[in-house]
């Protein structure tokens, strides 16, 4: 295959891969668990609704919750047995919080039942019947997005999708969960590049390989020589963080930029990851929906390290377990890579559809936040940032609170890579600092609609209540007017009885009080009442 | 010579009768309606409409604010946001003692249902229309709608509304600052 002219995206860092750990190793099985945790959100979108009952038998890949919107995958039963409890629970999140899960009992049969019709050949089906199956698959981007994959797929409406690309760069250092994938299966990623191709109508595909999977990039080289097609390329890229960021990938491939705030369907690239590309493969040629994927459990606090085949919703512990559990130097464990993953705070969190890699670290391997020192204004940041942004001047704003500020520096583009935080001679952490100030920019952005409505509301209701008291008060110039006529030919001084007499009026306006409270509400209201007074008396005679 | 002055006297005097014209029919042409800066002030507050700020609602503390007449930090629930961006768009001092992070906590009424006894004081005391209900029918809140304002706990004769705070989930939670957290 010909040399392809790469580019280079601006910034980034070079840094320790730690692959070895995983890198040669095999992709076992991990074991049936007891019990599996399915979050009912494990993507980006509205939560899925479950659709099953406390005792109900359930096979596996059967629906257990359904897509709760457009944007939104339903959850498939990961094996076979019997929904035990639909409850908050432990969540691979960063912020430690609990999140509805449905909790299957397994019954050691793995029971399938399969629920999708698989297709053999791809061109005589309509990418819409495709994306349809993948939508019902509940397939989301498994690079740790996790957002779902039909959106994806479908070609522009605008702009015709030039090139698909998948993404093997897997730039982020410990994980190996990709490179497994190609080394081991590479003909099941180069079939799914072929249905996704079909699904976009796509004019070439590209495999961007990271120079340090070199076993990975021959036997997928192999696969799509096999092909005789020059529409489809596998390239190596070179090892560079964070070149596997679906933007950065873009650049170095093709040298277009996605434009500020935009998605890079604008310059016609669609970008899918390796272990989708396989999701969509499974669904499509198997029938099979999602609920298995690939993880590696790594660091230098496991015993031993491995790439697992993992039934999604199986507690991290009991991959810990398959692991030969943790070293006396264990300190933290994180969900996903060491750049943009998190710490998790539970170990009894389900593995969900975007967890690739476990890391068991060490105190020495990951340092935990140390305190920051003053920013010195050396600059680092800004000569690393892959987005071309100023950290420097993000970090005062967002310090400062300054949010209207940050999104003057383009915010919004950060991709949270953490190369800032990594080159920080003083440790700031500046993506911190980041994730804050967008969070806080999304809520005032929440705040401000909810309060847009409830003025509207305010409003209309007191207009209504405008128009009530206009009513009342016609009503009540029509009474006095016909009281005067009536005062008018009687003798004066009954005028107070005709007033009187009057016809009720019907009208509610605010102070209005209902005329009839039954005998029981009486009651309670006194007693409240005398309750209420005991209370005042008693803090007075303290007082 | 005499001519002359005539003749500048008149030419100054039908000018200015022009003018005067002119700019009286744009006044009352281009007249704005309300005070335009009360509106600009009403976007900013938080329409929770509690009436904390001792005025009946948001658009009254902003007529009030536009003229000079109360201050910018008299709204408890809008918090250090809305003094900031009021501060700016008015261009007046932040009063001292504000922490322009801190987010005022979101609370919710909640009415004990087994308790209610369906008197609608609380459904004429909401200024959103955010409780549902009829006479000696049990009455609820619309989560959604309710700003939190508080004016339904005290209208309630058995007393069955509290305010409760939003629980922490996921989908509203977001990151803390970064030095509060180390702090922790």
């Amino acid at each position: 295959m010909g040399l392809m002219k790469l580019f280079r995206f601006p910034g980034g860092v070079h840094m320790p891969d730690h692959k070895q750990l995983t890198r040669d190793l095999p992709i076992d099985r991990a074991p049936l668990p007891g019990r599996l945790y399915h979050p009912i959100q494990q993507h980006i979108g509205e939560p899925a609704e479950p659709i099953v009952h406390i005792g109900e038998r359930v096979s596996k890949g059967q629906v257990i919750a359904r897509a709760g919107g457009f944007v939104s995958a339903p959850v498939h039963a990961a094996s076979s047995g019997t929904v035990v409890a639909i409850d908050r629970l432990p969540y691979p999140h960063p912020s430690g919080l609990q999140s509805r899960c449905i909790v299957v009992e397994t019954d050691g049969e793995d029971r399938w039942v399969p629920g999708l019709r698989p297709i053999a050949n791809e061109h005589k089906h309509d990418p819409g019947a495709l994306r349809a199956l993948i939508r019902e698959a509940g397939i989301v981007g498994l690079g740790g997005a996790g957002f779902p994959t039909f959106i994806k797929l479908h070609p522009g409406r605008e702009q015709a999708v030039e090139t698909l690309i998948v993404n093997g760069a897997e730039c982020e250092p410990y994980i190996t969960a990709d490179d497994a994938l190609m080394r081991t299966q590479p003909d099941w990623v180069v079939d799914g590049l072929k249905i996704m191709r079909h699904a976009l109508q796509a004019k070439e595909c590209i495999v961007g390989i990271e120079d340090n999977k070199q076993e990975a990039y021959e036997r997928m080289q192999a696969e799509v020589a096999k092909l005789n097609d020059p529409t489809i390329r596998v390239v190596k890229v070179p090892t560079h963080y964070p070149t596997g960021g679906e933007k950065q990938l873009i650049h170095v491939l093709t040298g277009k930029v996605v434009p500020s705030g935009g998605i890079p369907l604008q310059v016609g690239v669609i970008c899918h990851s390796v272990s989708t590309t396989v999701a969509v493969r499974r669904a499509i040629r198997l029938g099979q929906p999602l609920f298995e994927r690939i993880v590696t459990v790594t660091g230098q606090g496991i015993n031993r390290p491995r790439n697992l085949r993992v039934l999604l919703g199986t507690p991290v512990r009991d991959l810990i377990a398959f692991c030969d559990g943790l070293n006396d130097d264990f300190k933290r464990l994180i969900a996903g890579g060491p750049m943009m993953g998190y710490e998790l705070h539970d170990d009894r969190a389900p593995v969900v559809k975007a967890t690739n890699c476990l890391i068991a670290a060490t105190a020495a391997e990951l340092p935990e936040n140390r305190p920051e020192m003053p920013c010195i204004r050396c600059g680092e940041c800004a000569r690393h940032c892959p987005m071309q942004l100023l950290p420097q001047q993000l970090y005062w704003h967002s310090r400062a609170k300054a949010f209207d500020k940050v999104s003057d520096y383009r915010l919004v583009d950060c991709i949270e890579c953490g190369s800032c935080s990594y080159v920080c001679p003083s440790r700031i952490p500046l993506v911190h600092y980041f994730r804050f100030a967008k969070n806080r920019l999304q809520q005032q952005k929440i705040e401000r609609q909810h309060a847009d409505a409830a003025r509207e509301r305010a409003q209309t209701r007191e207009s209504r209540l405008a128009r009530q008291r206009a009513v009342k008060a016609e009503r009540t110039r029509k009474v006095k007017a016909a009281a005067a006529a009536k005062q008018a030919h009687d003798t004066p001084g009954s005028a107070a009885t005709a007033t009187a007499t009057a016809p009720p009026t019907h009208v509610v306006s605010s102070d209005t009080r209902p005329q009839t409270i039954d005998q029981e509400a009486r009651q309670r209201i006194a007693t409240a009442e005398r309750q209420r007074k005991a209370a005042a008396s008693g803090t007075s005679d303290q007082a | 010579m005499v001519e002359n002055i005539i003749i500048a006297v008149t030419a100054l005097s039908l000018l200015a009768i022009v003018f005067g014209l002119l700019l009286g029919y744009a006044g009352e042409r281009f007249r704005v309606e309300g005070n335009p800066i009360a509106d600009q002030v009403l976007e900013v507050l938080p329409q929770t409409q509690c009436g904390q700020c001792g005025f009946s609602g948001c658009r009254q503390l902003a007529e009030a604010i536009a003229r000079d007449e109360a201050s910018i930090d008299a709204c408890p629930p809008g918090g250090a946001l809305v003094i900031t961006e009021l501060a700016e768009m008015l261009g007046r001092e932040v009063p001292h003692g504000h922490d322009t992070s801190e987010v005022p906590a979101a609370t919710l009424a909640d009415i004990a249902e087994s308790e209610c006894i369906g008197c609608t004081r609380c459904i004429q005391a909401c200024p959103v229309d955010a409780i549902l209900g009829a006479a000696k029918q049990m009455h609820v809140v619309i989560d959604a709608e309710c700003t939190g304002c508080e004016k339904c706990v005290d209208t309630c004769p058995v007393d069955c509304i509290v305010m409760r705070a939003l629980p922490a989930r996921i989908a509203t939670w977001a990151w803390p600052y970064p030095d509060a957290e180390r702090a922790a």
